[in-house]
């Protein structure tokens, strides 16, 4: 009862603003000093390193692109050798796919998501620190080993018996193995960190019918998450078992399979393409409304279709095997699951209009990368509707068609969504306005460079142009059109060129955003730009789906947590009824020195098996001083 | 038969060592139904692409003063119309997959084949196997075959090392070759012609030089052709060939590479009893002069780097010597 009369003296009961921001900036504040800074838990910190992190990733990804363009732009150039070019276009595909889109959807979700469910920081909020180094481990690994000429150079999808200890020379599969560990370690720890935001922290009132699309969208991309990774993971640690300790799991000659790697990296591989698709559509049904100024049409339908997507995920990982001898009836059911996934992607598309349709557009540059986003994007579906039918694939896999083809889904289906996010939440961010005019420029690049640049490939596909070829010989009939898709693709640089010039400028320079610049309905626009340390000076309580659309200027609050110690809400799973106060972590560096020594392990290990007995050890001692009770107000029950 | 006699030169003349590539220039039973497939599919997607735009152009540019003040009954509408979108989808992804099914079903390996092929794939060249139910008829070649036109011919693949993919536009839609697995391919050319093939699946630092010629001739040129591949290799008179015969046995290159007839049996590298008769050498890279012969003999590894064929030191007349003998080859 001691403890009930100590904290009843601390709540924000009875506080005016001034007196409660500043006990509450005390409490959840991060230090400012260096290592204040790497003991962050902020999530609002971590999502930011985040995000910058990855699009720095973005841009080495985006020079590799040229770096192939350069060499396919005529036959038979001698820009880059063989050698690098099969590192170069591993490297591009690993960096984009694990280095970049998964980790920015999720820090998307890492930034946004606590805002949006309205509490005061992500669920594990040091876990969620360890995960950022881990990532950022994980990318320094992958470009120093391309630095030192010891890049993966097997494919991102490092097919056996290629990558296996028969053929994959040195130590190149090992990182490419090892990499994967990393990134795939912070992603599930991401992921289960928004599970449990989403599911036990919301507002009160904001019951599941309630909760904004984005939200939905990232919880669905988190059980993908949790469910496809550890296929891959297995499956890193095992082939640098057969590599570095001699296990036979793919080889067949000692009773191993090389297509159990193909279903296992595909049974991740394809759901992974929706881990990335999921947020952004989440996105795009975020930031549609808004520049409308009307609810989305078919709050219901968009969920169960992104619900749907989410199980239909892992049903169509075959289609990507089309060409290894199925039998027929195998063909046939991965053929019509692939098709059924354009139902979801249709409904949610004919939502979007039906949102359009009704409403009135306003013209600003996120809502034109969502438009942008929907012309390229019925594109990839549809070129993704004829890879699904295995005879059409039989043709066009693994060429240039299928080049197209991801790359119209991945960059027109998501990283269009990505930048109109960025020009939608960068004044939240960063409290500033991104520039209007430079983001109309970067639009008109992006989409004219990018469809110049990706169209031209289906042809080419279907001209027999194979993937992954670092040159090909001048009687073939492709020169033309290779030279025109690399001109092109200076122009889609160009438009991200401005798009980062527009975000330096922005940063420091921009007209400041106050707390809401597009009259958005959301929670995270219920504060100030950039956002406290702290979010929310009391817990919003939510009676509706768009409750900054409500008419009164102010939210209904809760109150009764205290001030003196990190603490917030914890709410039933259905209806968000409050349940319980829980205490929240405080800033710690113990996640970085845990992070330090996971990442000494994994990379010892590619060297000697024995990495793994004695780099267990620091991983221990990391792991105790994280965990040891420190006697502050957060560890009390 | 008179026509394709004639033409046959003609296209090679025209090809050089190019050969059709392409999925829509089809020229086998296979590829025609794919390339039909591919046409309807793609048809049916642009105007469905269509409607989509032209309905957001509609939504984005609508005039919209005098918005309808019963909301409700807009809400219904607007339900209406987005229910009857989602039932298009469903209906045109299900004549999708139904005309997949039936395109697949006509796709199934022929029962009876007229003859087959074995293809052993390898880092970064073809290896053919021409199988006859007396082993004495059976003969190995390399990157190149060639088939009757009209006749269903039984292509068995092997890989004996990674995974590489067979693939012939023109002719048919591709198929992996798997280390441990046995897949099965048929191809029936319905023209004469060459046809270019090239590996589809990533399979290391050549990849991109792993291609394979399927000449197709009617069935008089292809008997022909099938008893000279047969045939021993030619015993040679001159005395620059039979100089560089003894070097090719003196030196590494009878350790790799077989000419029958010859005690060269190496089986690492490409069968070279027939070399000569060869449009290309090293998997398409070079056509098969005299002269691009002893430039690949020289020095592999520039030409192809990484290609498990050895820089063999040899002065100018020795190379010149194993060119002429190769070149003899036919």
């Amino acid at each position: 009862m001691t403890t009930e009369r100590r904290s009843s003296a601390a709540t924000d009961v009875d506080l005016d603003d001034a007196e409660l921001d500043r006990q509450l900036d005390r409490t959840w504040a991060g230090r400012t000093s260096f290592w204040g800074a790497i003991a962050a838990v902020d999530h609002k910190v971590i999502a930011r390193r985040y995000i910058v992190t990855a699009f720095v990733f973005l841009i080495l990804g985006g020079m590799l692109a040229l770096a192939m363009r350069i060499q396919l732009a005529q036959p038979e150039a001698r820009f880059i050798n063989a050698d690098r070019y099969n590192q170069i276009f591993t490297m591009h595909g690993s960096n984009m796919m694990f280095l970049f889109a998964v980790p920015v959807m999720e820090a998307m979700a890492v930034y946004l998501v606590p805002l949006m469910v309205g509490t005061r920081n992500i669920a594990f909020p040091r876990l969620n620190a360890f995960s950022y180094w881990v990532f950022l481990a994980g990318g320094i690994l992958l470009w120093i080993s391309f630095a030192l000429d010891t890049a993966p150079d097997v494919g991102w999808f490092a097919y056996v018996p290629l990558s296996g200890p028969e053929y994959g020379s040195g130590k190149r599969a090992d990182v490419w193995a090892q990499m994967i560990t990393f990134t795939e370690l912070s992603a599930l720890a991401v992921a289960v960190e928004i599970v449990v935001t989403v599911l036990k922290q919301r507002a009160p009132g904001m019951s599941l019918d309630r909760i904004p699309l984005l939200v939905w969208s990232m919880l669905v991309m988190a059980f993908v998450v949790i469910m496809a990774m550890p296929a891959i993971m297995f499956e890193s640690s095992t082939l640098i078992m057969d590599r570095l300790v001699g296990t036979q799991f793919y080889n067949p000659a000692e009773g191993g399979d090389v297509l159990l790697w193909q279903h296992l990296f595909w049974f991740f591989g394809h759901p992974e393409v929706y881990i990335i698709f999921l947020p952004a559509v989440g996105m795009v049904s975020t930031i549609l409304p808004t520049f409308v100024q009307r609810p989305i049409f078919g709050y219901l339908p968009v969920v169960m279709a992104l619900i749907a997507t989410g199980v239909l995920a892992f049903g169509l990982w075959v289609h990507h095997m089309f060409v290894i001898g199925l039998p027929r009836l195998a063909e046939s059911f991965f053929t019509a699951s692939s098709m059924a996934i354009a139902i979801p992607a249709g409904v949610q598309i004919f939502c979007w209009l039906a949102t359009l349709w009704a409403g009135r557009p306003i013209f600003k540059t996120p809502l034109l990368f969502v438009i942008g986003f929907i012309i390229t994007f019925v594109i990839g579906g549809l070129t993704g509707v004829m890879v699904a039918s295995v005879p059409f694939d039989a043709q066009v896999h693994d060429t240039y068609f299928v080049v197209a083809h991801f790359h119209y889904v991945l960059i027109g289906g998501a990283v269009f969504p990505l930048i109109a996010g960025i020009y939608y939440w960068f004044p939240k961010m960063t409290g500033r306005m991104m520039s209007e005019r430079l983001g109309q420029w970067s639009f008109w690049l992006i989409f004219v460079g990018f469809n110049l640049t990706f169209f031209p490939m289906h042809i080419l596909g279907l001209q027999g142009m194979p993937r992954r070829i670092y040159t090909y010989q001048p009687e073939m009939p492709w020169g033309g059109l290779n030279l025109f898709i690399s001109l092109s693709a200076v122009i889609l640089f160009s438009g991200f060129l401005v798009f980062f010039i527009d975000v330096a400028r922005s940063w420091s320079a921009g007209r400041p955003a106050g707390q809401n610049p597009w009259n958005a309905s959301t929670l995270e626009w219920a504060m100030n730009s950039p956002p406290p340390p702290y979010n929310f000076r009391r817990i919003p309580v939510v009676d509706a789906r768009d409750p900054l659309w409500c008419g009164s200027d102010e939210l209904p609050v809760a109150s009764g947590l205290r001030t003196d110690r990190r603490e917030l809400l914890i709410s039933s799973v259905v209806e968000a009824l409050p349940e319980a106060r829980e205490s929240s972590p405080r800033d710690s560096v113990w996640p970085f020195w845990a992070a330090i020594a996971t990442s000494i392990m994994l990379i010892w290990s590619i060297f000697s098996p024995w990495a793994i007995v004695w780099g267990s050890i620091p991983i221990a001692i990391t792991l105790i001083g994280w965990f040891w009770p420190k006697g502050i107000a957060e560890d009390e029950s | 038969m008179k026509t394709a006699a004639i033409s046959l030169p003609l296209l090679l003349l025209l090809s050089g060592c190019g050969g059709v590539q392409s999925a829509l220039d089809a020229h086998g039973q296979t590829a025609i139904l794919l390339k039909s497939l591919i046409i309807f599919v793609v048809a049916t997607c642009f105007v469905v692409w269509i409607i989509v735009m032209l309905v957001l152009i509609w939504s984005l540019m609508r005039r919209r003063d005098g918005q309808a003040a019963d909301d409700r009954s807009l809400h219904r509408r607007i339900t209406i119309a987005v229910s009857g979108a989602v039932a298009a989808t469903a209906l045109i992804i299900s004549g999708l997959t139904i005309a997949s099914f039936y395109t697949t079903r006509g796709l199934d390996p022929a029962r009876d084949p007229d003859m087959t092929i074995r293809v052993r794939a390898q880092q970064w060249w073809w290896q053919f196997i021409y199988e006859d139910a007396d082993p004495a008829q059976s003969f190995h070649t390399a990157n190149e075959i060639h088939i009757p036109v009209g006749k269903a011919v039984r292509v068995r693949l092997e890989s004996s090392d990674v995974i590489h993919s067979f693939w012939v536009p023109s002719l048919a839609g591709k198929q992996d070759l798997i280390p441990g697995r046995e897949n099965v391919l048929t191809l029936r050319a319905e023209r004469p012609g060459v046809y270019r093939g090239q590996c589809a699946e990533f399979c290391g630092l050549q990849h991109s030089h792993m291609a394979l010629f399927v000449i197709a001739e009617d069935e008089e040129s292809y008997r022909q052709w099938a008893s000279a591949q047969r045939k021993e290799g030619l015993q040679p008179r001159e005395p620059e060939i039979v100089a560089g015969k003894a070097l090719f046995m003196a030196r590494q290159c009878a350790a790799c590479h077989t000419i029958r007839g010859t005690e060269a049996s190496g089986t690492t590298g490409p069968d070279l009893t027939h070399i000569g008769s060869r449009h290309t050498i090293a998997a398409g890279l070079l056509e098969n002069t005299r002269g691009s012969l002893a430039a690949w003999i020289a020095d592999p590894q520039t030409l192809k780097p990484g290609n498990n064929m050895p820089i063999v030191p040899l002065s100018a007349d020795e190379l010149r010597q194993i060119s002429a003998y190769m070149d003899s080859l036919k």
